[in-house]
């Protein structure tokens, strides 16, 4: 009973985790389905999906107004990731629609968006229910004046070199990103009320949001670094989302093309759109900062079993198991700011985890001097890994009764008066009795 | 000849009068005994063997678990599924009186081979106490007035309606048991002084103790027998009798309950108890003063002695109390105790009592349907006892007037007030009755022997001179009579009617007549609970208001927030907030108490008048009380409550407002009348477009009174 009950509350705790799709068994065999405007794209993306097929993801291309176009068959998802190179598509074909794309997320699968100065009201509506609105104007383009590429064969600057790139290995991997990113497409914004979007490729300050055919009446709506070029979003259940303005970011042209950026003497051999996509590919598709967190369990100094109840005072060590997916295997995650919540309302106990390098954390500490009903809380959420957020619960109990100590030194003026009290009170009876 | 020794065996079998008088009286008590324990089981009859109410629960669900796991366990339990951070120690708070006493009949009864099982020996411990109830008013009536008085007093106390409301079968609760040691006690303690003897008083301590152990309404025996003490030496009843029994019972009595862990030092430390204190010093400056009078032969010497010495004893008995209660040693009289002396304290200063329906004060109505008679018999009796005053009738009267007066002050104390009007009562009946059959009897002596001037007393000759000047009194005394008996058995009819028709309801099952005239019953708490037990996880925690948290946690098996021991005022208050936030703001207050269900419950499709809408404005004020954001005028619209088109707008979006009326817009309840009439506040809903964000609706119950909320994850994009 007392292990069923364990598995439960454990079970629960990982709930998040147990239901991803990402499959720690065989994550080979995930299945990405690409839906296009037009089947041109595959050769002119090639590259890309090459990448893709070469690290195992058995790719399938659709037409977005594929008539038999379906997620789910029988309850159970057919595919672990949806690439959206469809922009101008206003409605999905089949049973694909709004809400079925957000179902998909919201049960842990991923998510790549990619639009273009094309983008349709469906595509925006997907990009909005994540958290990013793309510029309402749909003929405006990121236009920048200062740190645009300098080609020979356009002068518009909408053809943008950015090298303002989030500062995050998890995302982008260990390998700087030398060259520019080029970027040509529209400009979205991230929602201030949401916390779970990350600005990945930010517009430089100098940039701005605005249709290229008519005249700038007023000053645009999005300008300067609220642009953003390419955002990420890692939901609650750690289903990633990748939303960019720009098909082109994505094409065999762009990652072929040398690239000098405004003002800069270097001039690249060829642009740095292949490694970051590659990279941010990775991420999405949990190839890298995914990490798990299992086997956590405690118990008293000198016991080996859990108990269903600590006593307050009590020394007891807690551990944890924490690995990170390599791409191929379970690695062990070695970092120094794991903490432990033994939390009620607040945390009373916050202690940092020591690590044995093997991927087990542990600490030891005291049960404080408050009864009640405690949680031990492993929150760690950085940036890029996913989010782990296990507790479980175990209540507190006092002191029984026969634990306090017998005999107080304290108290040994009190015991002698009671002693001394009763051997009286016994002589003088005896002495008030017989003694007429 | 056959006839001869038939009439000598009629003569062996002819009892003398003595033994005659003693077979009835035993045979009455018998009829008594039992008449007080089958009175008491409609409820069972009408619904089934089940326990009441609220508090019953919490203690069915303690009396289970002390049975499995034995003493110790309970007496250190500490308890995680209520009081959810928190925990409760419940073995600590706790009066394990009633659930010992179960316990122990379980047990007893297993030991003679009868497998019954816990529930049914709880449902019938109220019975069981209330028949030996009578046993102690008969022996009572007895100590106080004479055999008659206490053979009457243990009929009326059998079926008094207000004792029936706590003991009925299924009422399971402290009271049950409490009466009848409380009524143990006074008696063990008034034969203690009327006898001067040390084992009455070490009885009387020892009842003492079980009151104790059982009801937190011992404080009323430990500031009532002090009081009483203190008339008698106001009085100048002062005696021997009186120092040996009231020396004793309080010594041994505080020792004994210290002991109850609830109870502990509070014994010696809280201002309720200082009054016993005050007053055993005093006895023991009286006894000092007997004593120095008894050696000093100078009056005025001992007039000037007793002058010093009072006043000493009494500044010294000031200036420690001042001190003990500066410095934190003594602490201050509590709220619930400020509340019984001044009624309106409870409304002004602690909502979470004045919120309880049985902390109002009484209306009149209720004394009546509660003591029937019993009202007008009461100063009789009182007049009764002033005429033959005794140390003894002095108790009784004291007891009868104190606790009239705190019955006034809350409904439910009632109860404490029912052995003495009983009592008191029967000493009026007993005594009416005995004098008109004496006038009866020795007027046809009179008659019957003609003048007996010479011999008897003057009293006999007054009479008999009343006699002479009142030709009909013969049958003047007849009528009265025949009035008396007509009035007990009326009061016998309305105690029947009252148990069977009110106070048999178990209120956890609702009943109600249908369109015909049929008995319509709504067992949705019992649904509720049930869906709960089965269908949510083992440690899920629901909220509720505290009304509910017995019942969730011993029928539903499942973690709560709040429940009737309402030790945490603070955390009730947070639970009220959350009640009476927008939704977003309660989500926040429910995330951080993990709350994973929100049970309320609606009485408007059925036209249950308690439930949680017309319990709202309570929870409001504690809310209120606590975080000043909630603020009772929010939820006013011009000092009225209401749920229609007119109500305040916080009103309408509040979580309490939305939890029980949602989807209730679309719901016709009555015949000719729009979608969405509440039945229990007879209007039209004012907020038919309800739609929650945080919380979807998990389970209703068939009558719609119990609805089941399950608390949303957060967003996952969000």
């Amino acid at each position: 009973m007392k292990n069923l009950c364990f598995f439960f509350i454990f079970g629960v705790s990982l709930f998040p985790l147990l239901c991803f799709s990402f499959n720690p068994e065989s994550p080979l065999d995930r299945r990405v389905l690409v839906l296009l405007d037009d089947f041109s794209l595959k050769s002119s993306h090639s590259i890309f999906f090459n990448s893709l097929k070469s690290r195992g993801f058995n790719v399938e291309f659709k037409l977005a107004d594929d008539p038999s176009l379906s997620l789910q068959r029988y309850g159970q998802y057919l595919y672990d990731a949806l690439i959206l190179f469809s922009p101008s598509t206003e409605r999905f074909g089949g049973s694909l629609d709004l809400a079925a794309v957000i179902d998909f997320v919201d049960s842990g699968h991923d998510l790549i968006v990619a639009a273009d100065a094309s983008a349709s009201d469906l595509i925006k509506n997907v990009a909005t229910e994540c958290g990013v609105d793309f510029d309402e104007d749909s003929s405006a383009m990121v236009i920048d004046h200062k740190s645009y590429a300098i080609s020979g064969t356009e002068g518009d600057h909408t053809l943008i070199a950015s090298d303002d790139f989030i500062q995050s290995d998890v995302v982008l991997g260990k390998t700087k990103i030398d060259a520019p990113v080029l970027f040509k497409g529209i400009a979205h914004s991230v929602n201030a009320a949401n916390g779970l979007v990350l600005k990945v490729l930010s517009a430089s300050s100098s940039a701005y949001s605005a249709n290229l055919a008519s005249k700038l009446l007023r000053p645009p709506l999005l300008s300067g670094s609220a642009i953003s070029l390419v955002s990420v979003v890692q939901a609650r259940n750690n289903a990633r989302i990748m939303i960019t303005g720009s098909l082109d970011l994505f094409s065999n042209r762009l990652f072929r093309t040398a690239v000098q950026k405004a003002g800069s003497p270097f001039k690249f051999e060829k642009s740095g759109n292949e490694q970051f996509v590659t990279e941010i590919s990775k991420w999405v598709f949990h190839e890298r900062g995914h990490l798990k967190a299992v086997d956590l369990r405690h118990h008293k100094v000198g016991e080996t079993d859990e108990p269903a109840m600590y006593r307050i005072k009590d020394n007891l060590k807690f551990y944890v198991e924490i690995y990170e997916w390599s791409g191929k295997s379970w690695e062990p995650f070695v970092a120094d700011d794991v903490q432990v919540q033994f939390y009620m309302m607040s945390p009373y106990v916050l202690k940092t985890l020591s690590t044995d390098g093997k991927g087990l954390y542990h600490a030891s500490f005291m049960v404080p001097d408050i009864y009640g009903v405690f949680q031990f809380k492993v929150d760690y959420h950085r940036l890029g890994y996913t989010s782990l957020s296990l507790s479980k619960q175990i209540p507190v109990r006092p002191f029984r009764h026969n634990e306090y100590e017998r005999f107080i030194t304290t108290a040994f003026p009190y015991y002698g008066a009671s002693f001394t009290t009763m051997a009286g009170f016994f002589f003088f009876s005896i002495v008030y009795l017989y003694n007429k | 000849m056959s006839n001869t020794a038939g009439s000598d065996l009629l003569k062996t079998f002819k009892l003398k009068t003595k033994q005659q008088e003693l077979l009835i009286r035993v045979s009455i008590l018998c009829l008594v005994y039992i008449l007080a324990f089958i009175t008491r089981l409609f409820s069972v009859l009408r619904y089934e063997s089940m326990i009441h109410e609220f508090d019953p629960y919490f203690n069915y669900r303690t009396t289970l678990y002390l049975t499995q796991n034995g003493f110790y366990d309970f007496w250190n339990w500490f308890d995680s599924e209520s009081w959810y951070p928190l925990g409760r120690i419940i073995g600590g708070t706790l009066y394990p009186g009633l659930m010992v006493t179960a316990a122990l009949i379980y047990r007893l009864l297993h030991f003679l081979r009868f497998a019954v099982h816990i529930r049914e020996v709880c449902v019938l411990t109220a019975p069981f106490f209330a028949s030996n109830t009578t046993l102690v008013a008969y022996f009572f009536g007895k100590e106080i007035w004479d055999s008659g008085a206490g053979l009457v007093a243990a009929i009326l106390i059998a079926v008094c309606p207000g004792y029936i409301s706590r003991s009925v079968a299924g009422s399971y609760d402290n009271e049950g048991v409490a009466i009848f040691a409380l009524l143990f006690t006074f008696y063990l303690f008034v034969k203690a002084v009327n006898t001067g003897s040390l084992a009455w008083g070490l009885a009387s301590a020892f009842g003492y103790f079980y009151m104790v152990s059982a009801w937190g309404g011992y404080v009323f025996i430990i500031n009532l027998i002090p009081l009483y003490v203190l008339v008698l030496l106001i009085t100048g009843r002062y005696s021997m009798r009186l120092y040996v029994a009231y020396n004793c019972m309080y010594v041994l009595g505080m020792l004994l309950a210290m002991q109850i862990r609830f109870v502990g030092f509070q014994h010696v430390q809280s201002g309720e108890h200082m009054a016993a204190m005050g007053v055993f010093f005093l006895m023991q400056v009286f006894y000092f003063l007997d004593w120095v009078k008894h050696m000093l032969s100078d009056t005025k010497l001992f007039q000037a002695f007793l002058r010093i010495t009072v006043t000493c004893a009494v500044a010294v008995g000031g200036v420690a109390l001042g001190v003990g209660t500066v410095s934190g040693y003594i602490s201050p009289w509590t709220g619930r105790f400020y509340s019984l002396l001044d009624p309106t304290y409870a409304k002004d200063h602690i909502p979470i009592i004045a919120s309880v329906s049985e902390h109002q004060p009484t209306a009149w109505s209720s004394f009546m349907f509660d003591f029937h008679i019993l009202l007008f018999l009461f100063p009789a009796g009182v007049y009764f006892c002033f005429k033959r005053l005794s140390d003894a009738t002095m108790f009784i009267v004291m007891y009868g007037l104190t606790s009239l007066y705190f019955a006034g002050v809350m409904v439910r104390l009632i109860l404490v007030a029912t052995p003495a009007v009983c009592l008191i009562s029967a000493i009026a009946v007993s005594a009416t009755v005995k004098n008109l059959t004496v006038l009866l009897r020795s007027k046809n002596k009179v008659v019957q022997t003609g003048s007996t001037k010479g011999t008897s007393s003057a009293k006999a000759s007054s009479k008999a001179s009343l006699d002479q000047s009142q030709p009909f009194q013969k049958n003047g005394a007849m009528a009265l009579l025949f009035g008396a008996f007509y009035l007990l058995s009326k009061y016998a009819t309305h105690c029947t009617w009252v148990t069977s028709e009110a106070y048999s309801s178990p209120s956890i099952v609702l009943a109600a007549r249908g369109a015909h005239g049929n008995r319509v019953i709504f067992d949705d708490y019992r649904e509720a609970y049930f869906w709960l037990r089965q269908n949510t996880p083992p440690d899920a925690k629901v909220m509720s208001w505290w009304d509910y948290g017995y019942q969730i946690t011993a029928m539903g098996n499942r973690t709560v927030i709040v429940d009737n021991n309402t030790w945490n005022n603070t955390h009730i208050a947070t639970v009220g907030r959350a009640m009476s936030s927008y939704e977003d703001e309660a989500y926040e207050i429910m995330r951080s108490l993990d709350v994973d269900y929100v049970l309320v419950v609606f009485g408007g499709v059925t036209g249950y008048s308690s439930d949680d809408i017309n319990k709202f404005l309570w929870m409001v004020r504690i809310g209120g009380g606590v975080f000043p954001v909630i603020k009772e005028p929010d939820y006013l619209v011009n000092g009225e409550y209401r749920v229609d088109k007119g109500a305040a707008p916080k009103m309408l979006n509040c979580l309490m407002y939305k939890l029980c009326y949602y989807r209730f817009g679309e719901l016709v309840t009555e015949y000719g009348k729009p979608p969405g009439y509440d039945r229990a506040r007879g209007v039209e809903i004012g907020n038919k477009d309800i739609k929650l964000e945080h919380l979807e609706e998990a389970f209703t119950t068939s009558n719609w009174i119990v609805r089941i909320y399950k608390v949303k994850p957060p967003n996952n994009r969000w």
